[in-house]
């Protein structure tokens, strides 16, 4: 490494402090002009040589999009969006265009995802986890994939599934989250770029994690990517996702759309760890986060649970959901949210019951400290044919400090009269006491805050992926390392 | 092992403790009484280092482990790492963290700090299982997250239990004994009683001379407006209980 890279990157970390993953890759990209009309979405379509069905679902999308309000319900204020002023394609050059394996991507682009702890060559990759990674508006490789093609999986980026599987594709893209379904999601719809398919046939249980790692690099780009999972009859799958951006002064949108699929008896357990850029301490820069998850129990007793550590982004706005649709069906949502210096989140879930029996279970973490807002907006839908429909919903604040605010908005609407709801709800402060007394039996700070903190979250965690759950736990330290004291 | 000389403290910039001085030496058990709001608790903070206690003079030596250390100015957690335990009068609820997890990260916290090997998981449960039936608690206790949904009783023991399983060479104890029936309080003394060595000191704060009769004082300090008015031996106790504070304090 020569001295001035050297020295750039001390200069990059002693500026992150916190955030490790602010540096950013110098890279030659290969840009969209900036601004949004249907020129850009063929351009797009273009780029990614996409069938003509795909186009004109695109342009669908964006001549709906164009007659949208952005929603101003959210519990949070930020400053307008200039979606003329984002570019919505930017994808880094490399060396060989289109490689055909991950021996033939950029030296550079492996080097950063090394840099994220994430390697993706043969030698080093993780065992046991198969990686999607994606780099601005493209995946620059999957790993694993001819392991996963021996059981019949199939795991790639989403330009991928739309050349080689476009039979699934068509049959399930935005049969969950149509391309109307909101505004984000349907901007969305007409600029996605890369973002993971996952197919998991009949019967198989997918014998690796999969996941996906999102890194938004270029300046003043937004990211746009769409994942797809669908699991056959009596299949499993588990995914997990992990995000994080250089830091800049400028505030970066982030709109992604998931789509869940499960069939009869089939589970899909989907787990997010975002650590998006959250701005500096004054609340400069940092992504905006607006994003649409939803999964459908199409199926008789299949499950769909969600599970995420939300420690990132300026602001978040998302709401994983599922749709109880197949009898027996289960959904679950588990979440933790912090936010620190002037982050805003508002998030939550729907469980819209449909099925007969149908059980769903909320439980929802919220931290805020320094200046934050912390929101939990969340819909138990309980429709007339779900008979003996159950939910159990628990929404937990804490609050660090005195300058900060948590919400709960817990909306409930139940048209069947055999529905059993339960809800719970707390607000709680680390306070003083707590951390004298852990401290007085010999803890010092830092372990006192983990162990509070832990103890809070610990419903949520116990659902991570071990490996994932310890990362969660040292993002959550790391990031109100200093709040508490 | 302590020596308190001229100490002034207080809370929020009103000075609760007036000019105290008290020696304690290995092996002594020292009483602590007085009526409410004579600065009983306020002493037992400032000893464990409560951030939001400022000591405006005076000072606080204490010695243990062939070092001698200034208090005043640790932080709570060096304080409890040198071998200095309070028994709370509240105990704290700590939702989510089990007991054993939190036993267990404070005792590895002390060894660390002292040079001692930590203990694993197992060899641990063993440890702290003993310590248990010195203070008849039940099994599932270590289970359950730290004070949350006990009573007062159990709170008041587990006290203790951290005392026992933290070995501490001076343990002070802020009305342990308050909202205790007389069974648990026996059970909660025995403990201590169990406790003392000719290494190891106890202060016990309280109220009323009732726990006195359980864990024997070798000296009785009346506390009153924040200066200690009076110290005898363990029938100063007895007659505070037959005649109340008041001719001690109307000299």
């Amino acid at each position: 490494m020569s001295e001035t890279i050297k020295q750039k990157e001390l200069q990059d970390n002693k500026l992150a402090g916190d955030y490790r993953y602010g540096f950013h890759t110098v890279i030659e990209e290969d840009k969209a002009p900036k601004g949004l009309n249907e020129d850009i979405v063929c351009l797009i379509s273009a780029k990614k040589k996409e069938p003509e069905w795909m186009l004109e679902w695109r342009l669908k999308a964006f001549r709906h999009w164009r007659q949208m309000q952005e929603p101003a319900w959210p519990n949070f204020e930020y400053g307008p969006i200039d979606y003329q002023d984002i570019y919505y394609y930017s994808a880094p050059k490399q060396k060989k265009e289109n490689p055909k394996n991950l021996a033939e991507v950029d030296e550079e682009l492996l080097k950063t995802f090394d840099r994220l702890g994430i390697p993706l060559t043969e030698q080093k990759r993780l065992t046991g986890v198969a990686v999607d990674a994606v780099f601005d508006s493209i995946s620059v490789g999957t790993t694993h994939q001819g392991e996963l093609a021996k059981h019949g999986i199939i795991f790639c980026s989403m330009s991928e599934a739309v050349a080689h599987h476009p039979q699934l594709v068509r049959k399930y893209l935005g049969s969950v989250v149509p391309y109307t379904d909101n505004f984000f999601a349907s901007l969305n719809s007409a600029v996605f770029s890369d973002g993971s398919f996952c197919y998991i046939p009949r019967g198989v249980r997918c014998p690796l994690e999969l996941s996906t790692y999102f890194r938004i690099n270029a300046e003043d780009t937004g990211q746009f990517e769409r994942t797809l999972i669908v699991a056959e009859d009596s299949s499993y799958v588990s995914y997990l996702e992990g995000c994080t951006a250089p830091m800049r002064d400028t505030n970066q949108l982030h709109a992604a759309v998931v789509e869940l699929v499960a069939l009869d008896n089939a589970e899909i357990k989907y787990s997010t760890v975002q650590n998006w850029y959250s701005g500096d301490k004054e609340g400069r820069g940092g992504i905006y986060n607006f994003v649409t998850k939803r999964g459908a129990c199409r199926g008789v007793n299949s499950k769909i649970s969600w599970t995420q550590v939300e420690a990132g982004s300026a602001i978040t706005w998302k709401y994983p959901s599922v749709i109880l649709q197949g009898n027996n069906s289960v959904g679950k949502f588990y979440s933790v949210a912090l936010t620190n210096n002037h982050m805003s989140a508002d998030t939550g879930t729907k469980m819209v019951h449909i099925g007969k029996n149908t059980k769903s279970t909320i439980v929802s973490k919220g931290i805020s400290s320094d200046f934050a807002h912390n929101s939990y907006r969340g819909l138990v839908k309980i429709m007339p044919t779900a008979d003996g429909a159950r939910n159990f919903s628990q929404c937990d604040s804490m609050l660090v400090g005195n300058h900060c605010s948590a919400n709960t908005f817990p909306y409930i609407e139940v048209k069947n009269n055999t529905a059993v709801l339960e809800h719970e709800a707390s607000t709680s402060k680390i306070n003083a006491e707590q951390m004298f007394y852990l401290r007085s039996r010999g803890l010092d700070l830092e372990e006192s805050v983990s162990l509070i903190i832990n103890g809070f979250c610990k419903d949520v965690f116990k659902e991570l992926p071990l490996e994932f759950s310890v990362e969660a736990v040292k993002l959550l330290e790391m990031k109100l390392e200093g709040s508490v004291g | 092992m302590l020596e308190i000389k001229d100490l002034h403290a207080g809370i929020e910039g009103k000075e609760i403790l007036k000019g105290i001085s008290l020696t304690v030496n290995a092996g002594e058990v020292h009483a602590i009484m007085g009526p409410n709001g004579s600065g009983k608790s306020t002493l037992s903070k400032v000893l464990a280092g409560h951030p939001q206690y400022e000591v405006t003079g005076g000072s606080i030596a204490y010695e243990a482990n062939f070092k001698k250390l200034e208090l005043t100015g640790m932080e709570p957690d060096q304080r409890a790492r040198e071998g200095i335990f309070l028994a709370f009068q509240y105990p704290v609820e700590i939702p989510g963290v089990s007991s054993s997890v939190f036993l267990r990260a404070a005792f590895n916290a002390i060894c660390r700090h002292q040079g001692a090997e930590e203990m694993d998981p197992i060899d641990f449960d063993k440890y702290v299982r003993e310590k248990m039936k010195l203070l008849q608690m039940d099994d599932k206790f270590l289970d359950r997250p730290v004070n949350v949904d006990f009573s007062g009783g159990e709170k008041k023991r587990n006290e203790i239990l951290q005392m026992a399983v933290l070995n501490p060479r001076l343990a002070v104890l802020d009305e342990t004994d308050s909202g205790l029936d007389i069974d648990s309080m026996k059970i909660v003394a025995e403990g201590v009683n169990k406790l003392r060595r000719k290494d190891n000191a106890v202060i016990v704060i309280t109220h009323y001379q009732r726990l006195l009769n359980y864990i024997q004082p070798d000296f009785v300090h009346i506390l009153y407006d924040g200066k200690i008015v009076r110290s005898e031996g363990r029938e100063l106790a007895l007659e505070v209980e037959n005649r109340g504070y008041d001719w001690l304090i109307k000299r």
